[in-house]
């Protein structure tokens, strides 16, 4: 599992990498009530806002992790937003994506990293 | 130069309890708790939250004043009863509101209790026009929300059970004089107390200790209120709203209407009958968006889904857990008819909502 600064997480699977937010990142949203994700075959570049996620608190955005493509979104997020907070590591991944150049992942943080950038 | 924030009486108690501190109003709040907003508002709609509202401005005025207090507010103070309270508001001369307010008569005096954003304005307005304005220092308030709030305070305060809503009293706990009055900003039925600094952590820490009672952050008060169709202060209500545009005017008393006993003689007071009389301009409206997304203050509000002017815009809002979706309440033009769907622009996209009434979620009080 990779991190980035905007604390989200990033798991490879085959060619893409699944991303989703951190457990922290969750916690400090507080409880998720809207999730509205992108469209698949969306061509994005790093820090593109492709995520609005809403808590009871306020709205935030999830940033493109790295270049490349959306190719699959996890729509079971739109009818049970409060997913991200049961399981914000698993079940509640945002999307799949392709990425324009998998050597970037090699930049971003790894676990150590993000938990000392969180403490 | 970041402002020093005041922290109150039971700060200690928040942060052992995991409060999530926010600065609000000046103060340093906890927002929320281990649990979280959505469990808190839940709970306090179960069973019994309680709240530090510490922040909030207590005042006292000379019995004598009650004249005078009247050429402020549009509220019947001369002929509240001793043991009662009115809800009232500050308007100005444009008849806008300067904030809103508690006035409790008691034997010996009235009691006030405003916002804390606009109680040092308050009390200068008040000092203007009132002679002997006591502020209130060194007591805590807190209140205690909830279908079992009743239960779980009469367990310490047992007369407590004979009050009614808006009822105000003064009782006893292990030596710590308590002001209650049983009332509060849920829409749930409960109680507020003023107690001593000194007393109130462990007034607190015994109505923790109960099953029932559970401490609940800024946040579900905010959302509790909300579902409840209560104006915030500096949202829904401003200095250039006025009460009839806020639907307000039921807190108008009878003896201050234009067929009153004492009419007028309130500032704005020509506006504010002429508004009873003949309508108001803009009107605030509760409004229930589709889908899920939240409409948040400040969201601009349309008449059509694509093209023409605005209408309005969103005061308050965002999610209701008792009803289980978004709400909001907005102050949009008289014209557009009751009923008629209205549209929010949410990061550029209009969204359907429609018009409800409010409160979006109702209880029934101890009357």
């Amino acid at each position: 599992m990779k991190y980035t600064e905007e604390h989200e997480w990033l798991r490879v699977e085959d060619d893409l990498v699944v991303v989703g937010i951190t457990e922290y990142a969750a916690t400090q949203l507080g409880d998720v009530v809207f999730v509205e994700l992108p469209e698949e075959g969306l061509e994005v570049v790093k820090d593109d806002e492709v995520v609005v996620i809403e808590s009871v608190k306020a709205a935030s955005d999830i940033l493109a992790p790295l270049d490349g493509e959306i190719v699959e979104v996890n729509t079971a997020l739109t009818d049970n937003p409060g997913l991200v907070n049961e399981d914000p590591t698993g079940a509640a991944w945002f999307f799949k994506m392709k990425l324009e150049d998998m050597s970037a992942m090699d930049d971003l943080l790894d676990e150590a990293a993000y938990k000392a950038l969180i403490e | 130069m970041a402002e020093e924030l005041n922290r109150l009486p039971l700060h200690a108690l928040h942060a052992e309890l995991g409060g999530k501190f926010v600065p609000f109003a000046g103060y340093e709040m906890a927002v929320q708790y281990a649990d979280g907003v959505m469990a808190e508002h839940l709970w306090c709609r179960e069973k019994a939250g309680l709240f530090d509202v510490s922040h909030m401005g207590q005042v006292l005025l000379p019995p004598d004043q009650a004249q005078a207090l009247e050429a402020l507010v549009p509220v019947d103070v001369l002929d509240l009863e001793v043991g009662r309270q009115r809800y009232g508001f500050f308007t100005n001369d444009d008849g806008g509101i300067l904030d809103d307010l508690m006035i409790a008569r008691r034997d010996a005096d009235l009691f006030l209790v405003v916002n804390a954003a606009c109680k040092a304005a308050d009390i200068a307005h008040l000092r203007a026009h009132l002679g002997g304005v006591q502020p209130v220092e060194g007591r805590a308030l807190l209140a205690l929300q909830g279908p079992l709030a009743e239960a779980a305070l009469t367990r310490m305060v047992p007369d407590a059970a004979a009050m009614r809503f808006m009822d105000v009293a003064v009782m006893t706990w292990q030596g710590a004089e308590l002001w209650l009055s049983r009332s509060g900003y849920t829409g749930e039925d409960g109680f507020e107390i003023s107690l001593p600094a000194e007393n109130a952590e462990a007034f607190a820490r015994a109505l923790l200790e109960m099953e029932e009672v559970a401490p609940i952050g800024l946040g579900a008060r905010d959302s509790l209120r909300l579902e409840a169709g209560l104006p915030l202060y500096g949202q829904d209500l401003s200095p250039g709203i006025s009460p009839i545009e806020a639907r307000l005017g039921w807190a108008v008393s009878k003896a201050r209407r234009a067929d009153g006993a004492r009419a007028g003689g309130f500032p704005g007071a020509p506006r504010i009958l002429a508004e009873m009389a003949g309508g108001a301009l803009r009107k605030r409206v509760g409004l229930r968006p589709e889908g899920r997304a939240p409409m948040r203050a400040g969201v601009p509000l349309f008449a059509d889904a694509e093209g023409g002017p605005g209408i309005g815009v969103v005061t308050s809002g965002g999610f209701g857990p008792s009803v289980g979706g978004p709400i909001a309440m907005g102050l949009i033009d008289s014209a557009v008819p009751d009923g008629a769907m209205v549209y929010g622009e949410v990061r550029g996209k209009r969204l359907p909502a429609a018009q409800v009434a409010i409160p979006f979620y109702k209880k029934t009080y101890k009357r």
